[in-house]
């Protein structure tokens, strides 16, 4: 893996508290909003997929990819890193609860390919998937990212 | 052979279905195409396509296709996308 997740995350917050999924997703939004990427437009774009689609975002046990499509809202690519202190339900089947929240914006359809890639290569990894879920502090897991990267 | 994975917005879940159905036909040694596509035109491409691959949330949206359909509960799971795919393209 060559693509340093760690830089391409616009924010990471451990240990958050949301109550319940729409809390979930606002909080990735929030992290995408303060690194610049997106506008607070795409946060609720983010929510209303996810109404009129259903928890179809939840695609791993406990992990849910937060995202719309390509939009006015969007300013750049980029993705935020939540981690829940308390997993919420997101009414999927077989993924629920989620305690990992990883927003995702992109400008077009095959600019962020890479940054996709590096994602599921971690969380792909369940040995590595445990010890970002152990991290207590935004720190350890850009140190544990950035750590991964080099190998 | 043409496969098409499809989510919501086309641009998350569909690309990482997409990667890893590419890595799973690799070491299967099968030749086909793998087209990320979202909820809107999956229902067109789906009319030309052996196999769809979705998740449970989406595959009752896609409607009624030729195509086989078949859903993934986790994405980063090659195992499950493996043992899913290996009978419906050999």
């Amino acid at each position: 893996m060559t693509l340093n997740l760690a830089e391409e995350l616009s924010s990471i917050t451990t240990k958050a508290t949301a109550s319940d999924w729409r809390a979930a997703i606002r909080l990735a939004g929030d992290g995408l909003v303060a690194g610049g990427v997106t506008t607070e437009a795409y946060t609720e774009e983010m929510i209303t997929a996810v109404e009129e689609h259903g928890p179809y975002i939840v695609i791993a046990p406990g992990i849910a990819l937060a995202h719309s499509r390509p939009a006015e809202s969007v300013l750049k690519g980029g993705l935020s890193w939540v981690s829940l202190e308390t997993p919420v339900e997101f009414g999927h089947a077989s993924n629920d609860p989620v305690s990992l929240v990883i927003g995702l914006a992109a400008l077009d359809h095959t600019a962020h390919i890479e940054v996709l890639k590096a994602v599921a290569g971690v969380l792909s990894n369940k040995e590595v998937r445990a010890r970002l879920e152990a991290a207590e502090t935004p720190d350890q897991v850009r140190e544990l990212l950035s750590s991964l990267a080099t190998k | 052979m043409k496969i098409v994975a499809v989510c919501g917005m086309g641009i998350g879940t569909s690309v990482l279905l997409k990667m890893n159905a590419e890595k799973v036909l690799a070491s299967l040694g099968i030749d086909a195409e793998v087209e990320a596509a979202d909820i809107g035109v999956a229902r067109g491409a789906a009319q030309t396509a052996d196999i769809v691959l979705t998740s449970d949330e989406l595959a009752p949206e896609i409607g009624d296709v030729p195509a086989e359909v078949i859903i993934i509960d986790n994405f980063f799971d090659l195992d499950e996308i493996t043992a899913k795919l290996t009978p419906a393209v050999q």
